[in-house]
């Protein structure tokens, strides 16, 4: 496999990161700018394969509009749920602030 | 008699007979779990209460006289990967560490509707990334084989606990071949249906277009059996094929027979040669002789754009998964990282993501995130879906002189632990012979085929799509060809 390196820098890898919400680590970018380096320049051998006339396949079992009986049916128990969740409030998903406080 | 020595289908039918209960099987599984797993390392979480109530109940409806199906009261290693309402699922992963899903995978219905017991949550990559075990936040399992090797992977912890013994059944996910890898290198039989053929509708998604849950067993017979009993249509999973599922119990029954007269098998030349080990190839050459020898008719076919498979793999898996995973969020499931009552969400968010996603996983969400991104779409993803295309037309081409297609399932046995663990390439490798069947949506199983220096060897059997039951009629025929479970050539552990 060619392993030919595509020049991914380090700054990238932190956009990526950031797009991505991963707080890396310097390290980590360190570590990871090489490795995708290579993995890209390994998986980039798709580009070899002429296919100019070929239509892609996003799925290989062909589906469209798939619909189910339109039928009530409970959904999740809530208590449960929010059980589940790393803070709940009032019957709610309780969040950190989204919004900037200075608006 | 040894209760975990016995197969699932001798299992179910001494239950229903009366022979034995499902308490004294299920006891005596927990208990072999109790004997090897500290070595093994196959579990995640035993559900002892849990499976002997499963038990007991199976055994009252025998004792009112119900006539119960052919795995009722059988155990079976469930990949954590699929959710059980109650019982604790990490996808190997610490940012579900403690999540109790409140609600049952379609697959887990269906084992509970079959009677299966289900005796714990299986070892996994985290995510089902790896084909080792060793990308789990828990740390690896161990081949039953040599302790010292992995078990394959994804599946690896389901795959070990079959081959060990702990488990008669197994249940696995394949994505690009977490079920046919972990199969081959411990020994034992595993089948990914076809794209569709069971319910992904509560398995934790890493690639959507190609993730598919299947059955382990030591023999065809009890994998087919386990395959009939989790597969079928599932309106809760839009992809679900509205077909009936495949003859595959008929099918490891017929084969069984050891007669493939009138058989077309085509050998794929691009799946050999540089990267397989010798020991590999000379074990397949002898399955292939076999089958002549069983009647099939053998010939070699060519799949020119398979050589493509990893690299259009490595993106279209990357590409899903940066997109999947990002449901983990830190709001409604799993960890939260760094919420000071001051920082915003989607800090918070990033230091859940980066404290709670292990390496392979963030090197693949930062993957696909590339090969998704604006200006490199076409040339990455786009052009990874073009050859899927080509892939699938190799396959049609293939099928046209052959009833299934055939190659080693892996190109080396079991490698140790810690050897590929910092060489992602040499890690991806491992799935060199399974990518194909799995970018075309086709059914493939991994059938023992032999022994390479002491360890085990599979040969991948590949059919067209919803004709599993074609894989499961070679497997068995391969299987009854040597007169038993190759397992019961593994060594004492």
């Amino acid at each position: 496999m060619s392993e030919a390196a595509v020049g991914i820098t380090r700054d990238e890898v932190a956009h990526l990161a950031r797009l991505a919400r991963l707080a890396v680590t310097d390290e980590e970018l360190d570590v990871f700018a090489g490795q995708l380096d290579v993995i890209l320049g390994a998986v980039a051998r798709v580009q070899e394969v002429a296919a100019a006339d070929i239509p892609p396949t996003s799925h290989a079992v062909p589906l469209t509009n798939v619909f189910r009986p339109d039928v009530n049916v409970p959904c999740l128990p809530r208590d449960e749920v929010l059980a589940a969740a790393p803070a709940a409030e009032d019957g709610r998903f309780r969040v950190p602030r989204i919004l900037d406080e200075e608006a | 008699m040894d209760l975990t020595r016995m197969t699932a289908a001798e299992l179910g039918a001494a239950i229903a007979s009366g022979e034995t209960s499902s308490v004294e099987v299920t006891q005596a599984h927990l208990d072999r779990i109790a004997a090897v797993d500290d070595r093994v390392h196959a579990f995640l979480h035993v559900d002892t209460d849990g499976a002997l109530a499963a038990a007991r109940g199976v055994d009252e409806r025998r004792d009112d006289g119900e006539t119960l199906g052919p795995l009722a009261g059988v155990p079976l290693a469930l990949k954590d990967v699929i959710v059980t309402r109650g019982i604790p699922t990490t996808v190997g992963s610490r940012i579900l560490e403690g999540w109790i899903p409140p609600y049952d995978a379609t697959v887990t219905t269906k084992l509970r509707e079959a009677g299966i017991v289900v005796l714990g949550k299986t070892n996994m990559d985290e995510f089902a990334m790896g084909s080792s075990t060793e990308n789990s936040a828990y740390g690896p399992s161990h081949n039953p084989w040599d302790l010292d090797r992995v078990p394959g992977g994804s599946s690896g912890g389901s795959s070990a606990a079959v081959a060990a013994f702990s488990a008669p059944l197994g249940i696995g996910t394949d994505t690009g071949g977490s079920i046919r890898q972990p199969a081959a290198v411990t020994g034992i039989v595993g089948h990914k249906p076809t794209y569709g053929g069971v319910s992904r509708y509560g398995l934790v998604a890493f690639s959507s277009s190609l993730d598919q849950a299947g059955p382990f067993a030591r023999t065809v017979l009890d994998a087919a059996l386990l395959h009939e009993a989790m597969a079928g249509h599932d309106p809760m999973d839009s992809t679900s094929i509205d077909a009936p599922v495949p003859p595959v119990v008929a099918a490891a029954r017929q084969g069984g027979t050891g007669d493939l007269t009138g058989l077309r098998v085509g050998v794929v030349r691009e799946l050999s040669g540089e990267g397989y080990e010798p020991g590999v190839e000379a074990v397949t050459r002898e399955a292939l002789a076999r089958l002549e020898k069983l009647g099939a008719t053998v010939h070699e076919v060519s799949c020119p754009s398979f050589g493509y498979a990893l690299p259009a793999y490595y993106l279209i898996a990357p590409s899903e998964c940066s997109s999947n995973l990002a449901r983990f969020d830190a709001v409604r499931y799993g960890l939260r990282v760094g919420d000071d009552g001051v920082r915003s969400l989607e800090e918070v968010m990033s230091l859940t993501r980066e404290a709670g996603f292990g390496p392979e996983v963030k090197r693949r969400i930062m993957l696909g995130t590339y090969a998704l991104s604006s200006g490199y779409y076409d040339a990455y993803y786009g052009q990874a879906q073009k050859v899927r295309t080509l892939i699938s037309r190799d396959f049609a081409a293939a099928f046209e002189t052959a009833d299934v297609l055939v190659s080693p399932a892996t190109p080396t046995v079991a490698f140790p632990i810690g050897e590929r663990a910092n060489d992602p390439l040499a890690m991806y490798a491992a799935d060199l012979c399974t990518l194909p069947a799995s970018l075309a949506g086709l059914p493939a199983i991994s059938v023992p085929s032999g022994l390479s220096e002491g360890l085990p060897v599979g040969l991948q059997v590949m059919a067209p799509a919803l004709a599993d039951d074609r894989c499961y009629r070679v497997a068995a025929a391969l299987e009854a060809d040597r007169g038993h479970p190759l397992t019961e050539e593994a060594p004492a552990l």
